[in-house]
């Protein structure tokens, strides 16, 4: 137990430590994650820790990470991505392999073992490259949206690789494996999948594979509903974390005793989660998990560097580390020249996608297991792995330092455009933010609905409405609603604490976002006034206005006087409680406050004087206009008349 | 330097062909304050100290706006009946405005020949604004040229609007930069994009 606290500990003094140092330099969290581990690393080391196992312990965050990026995927986008998919993926895994075994071949080694390291190296780092690229928010880019692409499909393409590598050490089934590996580059994914478990374990586990695959999808669409009722029950927030945790696990679960990839299950599951009113409710439960355990993976990363190998043929290594940079980054580039990626996008493409990755890893020790590779250049591939990994946190400062400045006008254009959409972040749908979100909806105008009552969530989803289960209260989720691209937050929900709450939060951490307000009472709008809302609307002040001209118009005041007389009482009541939002203080009771009290007295006072009929005293606005001219103004009228003033000459 | 405030006044700016274009270039001019009435006032609740005190801050009062019904969109004639009280536009002690200019920019639907009295219109266009020319005399306030666009609704396909856009911002600046010719557009009925008259120098 104290071992695995001491340990615990280590990892997460580490961290915590070295990230915000180096997101401070502008270095980025993976390369700070990744010289904590450095740093560690010989205490580990004399501490005899088994790096290797926590690392693959840790590898479960990339799982994790792919059902997020699951989640932010609906099956139309993935449908519409399925050319780059397989193309792009396909010819970046085909190529790199192939030229990384024409040059390994050419350094003598024999072309068994120049094909197992050509496909070990073909793969990039999922992890490095899609926490980088959400951090530095390029994913929604068309660079960001390839680099994808081509992840996805090399975490879909370990699984026939490792299905193809032992046969590499039989010399009379080679020619077999190379045109499985061009085949596959063109394959569909279950088809794929399915012919690694056919060999393996003939034509019933490719049923129960598909059934896999199936029960994903079908309990994904109609299983999750129900339990997330289910649980919502309870009313307990960790409740719904764990079913997170849980849905996730056993997704990797059957993927693993199916023969299939856990990445590949729990991506699908995102997929088919990605329209579910609790699709926020899952990301933010799970991001933390995901964080935390993909910095314990860079941090093993750091750690197992071997630095006596790496001492012994240090040019060697780096000159191997160099050269497969460039090799991937130039087919990266020819790639995107053939698939029009251009721009700033074309060199985030070229230069994120150009390490080798931790599919790498498990490829190499499974390659050594199979006795494919030799064991001593199996290790000194693990360092070009693993350098290549560190070196790309720089390859992206480059890109951020000299590239994308240079494209930066094209870049602000399209910030624009994402402002036009106006995006508006609505919580709490009941009977005032339900209002709300039907008139900016009937305006064209997107919402997101955040609320934590599931029977209505589902009516709305019913009804077309694009609506979330949770609360809004909670920062994590107000994040995976977007509120960082948010213009608008319409703050609608019953709980006077947490409107002021909210408030506070939202203009504290997003001070673009405009917020609308709703307050229960006077004191409350002082309260979100001190808060930081500018915008409040009273939740019954409206309705009460109308309550009172409707009751002057049943005493027989002409309608219009009634209204006019409605519009001087709102002036005078907005310009009341102008007078004190300042002096308002919510820490002191109001009747203790002397110059609030001061004040109020005041505007008491001129009410008074209105009730008895002394006009002049406030709202002079309404009152005036259409009070006919005197006898001295006609006098002076015509006067004027005769003076010429502003005829023609 | 001449203080210029414009009215724009038009209540389904979005359907607008032509005014919404004028109303952006007029607010993209410097030195000159752009009021859109119907953004400022959306229920019609108009503040009467802010706008007088608005028309005693500036020299020329600009209305922009399409005609309706032979008149002004309601919300100028609102305006009017609100803020040009007596005691202070007119009557009794009512001479903050003497002296200033009012002008107008409007855009008419029918073609230039409709609005003569043998067109279809039967009056000239001038004949409807006669209301406000008389209330700026009234007002002791200068009345020229209005800034007119005829066949408004035709103006895109007839490649007018771009022309009348621009002439439009020519005349917002010249006013501005005391180079509009004031005395020369008292002579004139009406100006259009192509006969502004705009001096060289102030």
């Amino acid at each position: 137990m104290s071992e695995f606290l001491m340990l615990a500990f280590l990892f997460l003094v580490a961290g915590v430590i070295a990230v915000p140092i180096a997101s401070r330099l502008g270095l980025g969290s993976v390369l700070g994650y990744l010289l904590a581990g450095i740093a560690i690393g010989p205490l580990l080391q004399m501490l005899h820790v088994d790096v290797v196992s926590i690392q693959h312990f840790a590898e479960f965050g990339v799982v994790m990470m792919l059902f997020l990026v699951g989640l932010e995927l609906e099956p139309k986008m993935l449908w519409a991505m399925r050319t780059r998919l397989l193309g792009l993926g396909g010819l970046q895994v085909g190529l790199t392999a192939a030229a990384t075994m024409g040059i390994a071949m050419a350094f003598g080694q024999p072309w068994s073992v120049a094909l197992a390291v050509g496909l070990v190296l073909s793969l990039s780092s999922t992890a490095i490259v899609l926490q980088t690229l959400n951090e530095k928010g390029l994913m929604k880019c068309d660079g960001g949206q390839s680099s994808f692409s081509v992840l996805l499909f090399q975490d879909i393409a370990v699984i026939p690789m490792l299905a193809f590598i032992p046969l590499l050490a039989l010399p009379e089934l080679t020619d077999v494996a190379v045109t499985q590996v061009a085949n596959h580059a063109g394959n569909e994914v279950e088809h794929a999948s399915l012919s690694l478990v056919e060999r393996l374990n003939g034509w019933q586990t490719a049923l129960v594979t598909v059934g896999a695959i199936a029960l994903v999808v079908v309990g994904g669409t109609y299983l999750t509903r129900p339990i997330f009722r289910f649980i919502a029950m309870a009313r307990l927030r960790e409740l719904f974390t764990a079913f997170a945790l849980l849905l996730v696990i056993g997704i990797a679960l059957l993927m693993t005793t199916v023969g299939l990839s856990p990445a590949l299950g729990t991506f699908l599951a995102g997929v088919v989660l990605a329209n579910s009113e609790y699709r926020h409710e899952l990301e933010s439960d799970i991001d933390p998990f995901k964080g935390l355990l993909l910095g314990l993976f860079f941090i093993t990363v750091g750690a197992a560097i071997r630095f006596d190998l790496l001492a012994a043929n240090l040019t060697g290594v780096l000159a191997m580390t160099c050269g497969l940079i460039g090799l991937k980054a130039l087919v990266l580039y020819i790639l995107s020249r053939v698939f029009n990626i251009s721009g700033s996008d074309r060199w985030l493409f070229t230069l994120g996608l150009a390490q080798a990755g931790e599919f790498g890893f498990v490829l190499l020790s499974f390659t050594v297991a199979n006795s494919v590779i030799p064991t001593a250049l199996a290790d000194q591939l693990l360092l070009v792995v693993t350098l290549s990994m560190l070196l790309t946190p720089l390859l992206f400062i480059t890109y951020d330092k000299l590239i994308a400045p240079r494209f930066s006008e094209s870049q602000t254009q399209e910030s624009d455009k994402i402002d036009e959409s106006g995006k508006v972040i609505i919580a709490g749908h009941g009977r005032v933010g339900g209002i709300a979100n039907r008139i900016l909806l009937s305006a064209g105008f997107k919402t997101v609905v955040l609320d934590y009552q599931s029977e209505q969530l589902e009516l709305l989803r019913a009804f077309g409405i694009k609506a979330y289960f949770g609360d809004a209260m909670r920062p994590d989720l107000l994040h995976s609603a977007g509120i960082e691209e948010a213009k608008v937050l319409v703050i609608a929900i019953d709980e006077r604490e947490s409107i002021t709450e909210l408030v506070r939060y939202v203009s504290d951490n997003y001070p673009k976002v405009y917020i609308v307000a709703r307050a229960t009472d006077r004191h409350h709008v002082y309260e979100l006034w001190a808060a930081g809302a500018r915008d409040i609307i009273r939740e019954t002040f409206d309705s009460s206005l109308r309550i009172g001209r409707s009751a002057l118009q049943a005493l027989g005041v002409h309608p219009y006087d009634a209204e006019r007389q409605v519009r001087g009482f709102v002036l005078n009541d907005q310009q009341h409680m102008r007078g004190v939002a300042d002096i308002y203080d919510p820490d002191i009771p109001p009747h203790e406050n002397r110059d609030y009290v001061s004040k109020s007295k005041e505007y008491l006072e001129r009410t008074e004087q209105m009730m008895q009929g002394n006009s002049a005293a406030f709202g002079s606005r309404i009152d005036r206009g259409w009070v006919p001219p005197t006898l001295e103004d006609l006098e002076a009228e015509e006067e004027s008349g005769t003076e010429n003033v502003g005829k023609k000459k | 330097m001449a203080q210029l405030i414009v009215y724009y006044a038009h209540p389904g700016h979005k359907h607008s062909h032509v005014n919404r274009f004028m109303a952006r270039a007029a607010a993209r001019v410097s030195d000159i304050t752009f009021v859109d009435l119907y953004a400022d006032y959306p229920r019609f609740d108009i503040d009467v100290d802010v706008e007088q005190q608005r028309l005693l801050e500036h020299d020329v009062i600009l209305f922009q706006f399409p005609v309706f019904w032979y008149s002004s969109p309601s919300i100028i004639k609102e305006w009017q009946d609100l803020v040009l009280e007596h005691g202070f536009a007119y009557g009794k002690d009512g001479d903050k405005l003497t002296g200033k200019h009012m002008l107008l920019a409007v855009t008419g639907a029918g073609p230039e020949d409709a609005y003569t009295h043998q067109g279809y219109q039967n009056f000239p266009l001038r004949t409807f604004l006669t209301p406000l020319e008389q209330t700026a005399r009234l007002c002791g306030m200068y009345f020229t040229a209005p800034y007119v666009l005829y066949g408004a609704l035709r103006a895109p396909e007839a490649g007018l609007t771009e022309p009348h856009v621009d002439g439009y911002r020519r005349l917002l600046e010249a006013i501005r930069d005391d180079r509009y010719d004031f005395e020369a557009a008292e002579n004139m009925d009406v100006t259009g994009f192509d006969n502004l008259p705009i001096k060289m120098e102030g």
